[in-house]
């Protein structure tokens, strides 16, 4: 753990705060509606399938593909300079849902629509811990 | 009941577009004002109406500042870049009902010396960034990947839609190379006397994959201001009116998170632009030009598509051959846009739609009768005006 850490933290307000809460447990949750069973993310007070107000918290598998992606060659946040270039990476996971991430074994100029991937969480401080992903090797 | 044809624009008016105005945006927001009254023939007595594409400056100290005293309809419209197009469509509404008589659109900015995009995430940034939904997502889900800028998470729609249909450096290099090719006739452009070529574009530094320094706008400091009335209240003023034909605004779904849309390339022009055609009963083949909003160049390739110029993936053919020059099938960003012009979220894209019907731009379209211009902000927010004259 770096108590150097010069990244920008998520904000971690209201709900997105309880996504957060159970990244730090090492668990990737997303919200799933109690009426139609739909996954969503971002996390949202309602369902847009069927307008529930009530979710439930569930796990996902944290397997997923890579759906898209930048490779950033100037950072406008100082505490990436370091690590230049690096790849902003939009994973879409099994339960549907997306989010962005970082990819961390894969070269940047080898990122391919549709490449497995899992999840891991890097602790990055006391409070917080960020999802990130690697490549699930040998294939379907 | 519709929009179409119930709206004008009779006037313009411009500050110069610089890097370092010395002015306050305040200052450079009445300056254009001023210059849009005196093209129109009007006086701030007869302004009763202000549309604010954004919250740079305020609508009383606008009032006070110009000497509008009986300011009867006032809104401002949130939809970044995109603004300044759905704007006209507040302004429309307003003088079509008797709301307002004469309602000015002014929209100015420091976006060089106050606003730079490399200036204002770092984490000591003398002033927090406006919240909003969007700056909400950013702060909880990109920005802890290093994704805090639109180059960067506009990107993310660039790299699925070349993947997915193989669009080339050359069919996005020729977006910014007509703007430029565009900005030598336009003595008001920012990169006048500054000339392009398709090797210099290739050369480009990269900022964020696919998008290279020469694929995003300028930064620069200015505004414009564009006064809207009725077509009866057009005809005793002093220049030829322009209808506003067709106007709509729309929003990707969600509009709040760019990841997470079920059909990735359904940005807010592909709901406005069936709204705004079939309000002015014309198509795309119909326009004898397009002024579209162009932060980067390959926004621009996705509005092509999601105006209904082209199918899907098939922007990058479309742009080739000299199709989108001034003496092409679809001239585009006539002025020089955004990357070449100025960058005044596109109420220069407005004011030169405006131009080109009047017959006085600088790359003028001969004969012209019918043109668009599209406006794009935020996560991908849209709108779109069909104008005529």
């Amino acid at each position: 753990m770096d108590n150097e850490y010069n990244k920008p933290i998520p904000r971690r307000d209201d709900l997105n705060g309880e996504f957060w809460a159970h990244c730090h447990n090492h668990e990737l949750r997303f919200q799933r509606c109690s009426g139609c069973r739909t996954w969503r993310h971002m996390p949202r007070e309602g369902c847009r399938q069927c307008g529930s107000f009530e979710w439930t918290w569930e796990q996902s598998s944290g397997k997923g593909e890579v759906f898209s992606w930048t490779v950033i060659h100037r950072a406008l946040h100082p505490g990436f300079n370091e690590e230049l270039p690096y790849a902003a990476v939009i994973i879409e996971l099994e339960e549907g849902v997306r989010m962005v991430s970082h990819v961390v074994d894969v070269p940047t100029e080898s990122l391919v629509v549709g490449q497995p991937v899992e999840v891991f969480f890097e602790d990055v401080t006391d409070e917080v811990s960020i999802p990130k992903f690697r490549q699930i090797l040998g294939g379907p | 009941m519709t929009l179409k044809d119930k709206a004008c624009i009779v006037g313009l008016g411009e500050t110069e577009y610089t890097r370092g105005s010395g002015k306050t945006v305040l200052r450079l927001v009445c300056e254009a004002s001023v210059n849009a009254m005196n093209d129109a023939g009007l006086t701030a007595k007869d302004i009763d109406g202000f549309v604010l594409p954004g919250p740079f400056v305020w609508q009383e100290a606008l009032a006070a500042n110009l000497g509008i005293e009986n300011l009867r309809y006032s809104t401002m419209v949130q939809m970044g870049g995109a603004s300044p197009v759905t704007a006209l469509q507040s302004a429309a509404m307003a003088v079509s009902t008797g709301v307002a008589k004469h309602v000015l659109v002014p929209f100015g900015w420091n976006g060089y010396s106050q606003a730079r995009v490399s200036r204002r995430e770092g984490p000591k940034a003398a002033e927090p960034p406006r919240e909003n939904a969007m700056s909400q997502a950013v702060r909880n889900f990109y920005a802890p990947y290093g994704a805090l800028a639109p180059v960067q998470y506009y990107a993310w729609l660039a790299t699925r839609h070349q993947s997915l249909y193989g669009v080339s450096e050359e069919d996005m290099g020729q977006v910014a190379l007509t703007s430029r090719a565009n900005a030598q006739s336009n003595p008001r452009a920012y990169m006048h006397d500054r000339p392009l070529d398709l090797e210099q574009y290739l050369a480009s530094p990269l900022m964020a994959t696919p998008f290279k320094v020469l694929d995003c706008c300028l930064e620069t400091d200015g505004a414009c201001a564009v006064i809207v009335t009725s077509p009866e209240r057009a005809r005793d003023l002093s220049h030829p009116p322009v209808y506003i034909m067709g106007i709509a605004e729309g929003h990707p779904y969600p509009a709040d998170d760019i990841p997470n849309r079920a059909n990735f390339f359904e940005i807010g022009l592909s709901f406005a632009a069936p709204h705004a055609f079939g309000m002015a009963g014309v198509t795309p083949a119909d326009m004898d030009f397009a002024q579209i909003y162009d932060c980067f160049t390959y926004v621009v390739l996705l509005q092509l598509e999601a105006a209904g110029f082209c199918g899907r993936g098939e922007a990058g053919e479309f742009v080739r051959d000299g199709r989108i020059a001034v003496d092409g099938d679809l001239p585009i960003n006539t002025h020089g846009g955004l990357h070449s012009e100025a960058h005044v979220w596109g109420h220069n894209h407005v004011v030169e739609a405006t131009r080109q019907l009047r017959g006085q731009a600088t790359s003028q379209v001969p004969g012209c009768e019918l043109g668009l211009v599209t406006g794009w902000g935020d996560f991908g927010d849209g709108s779109l005006a069909i104008l005529r004259r």
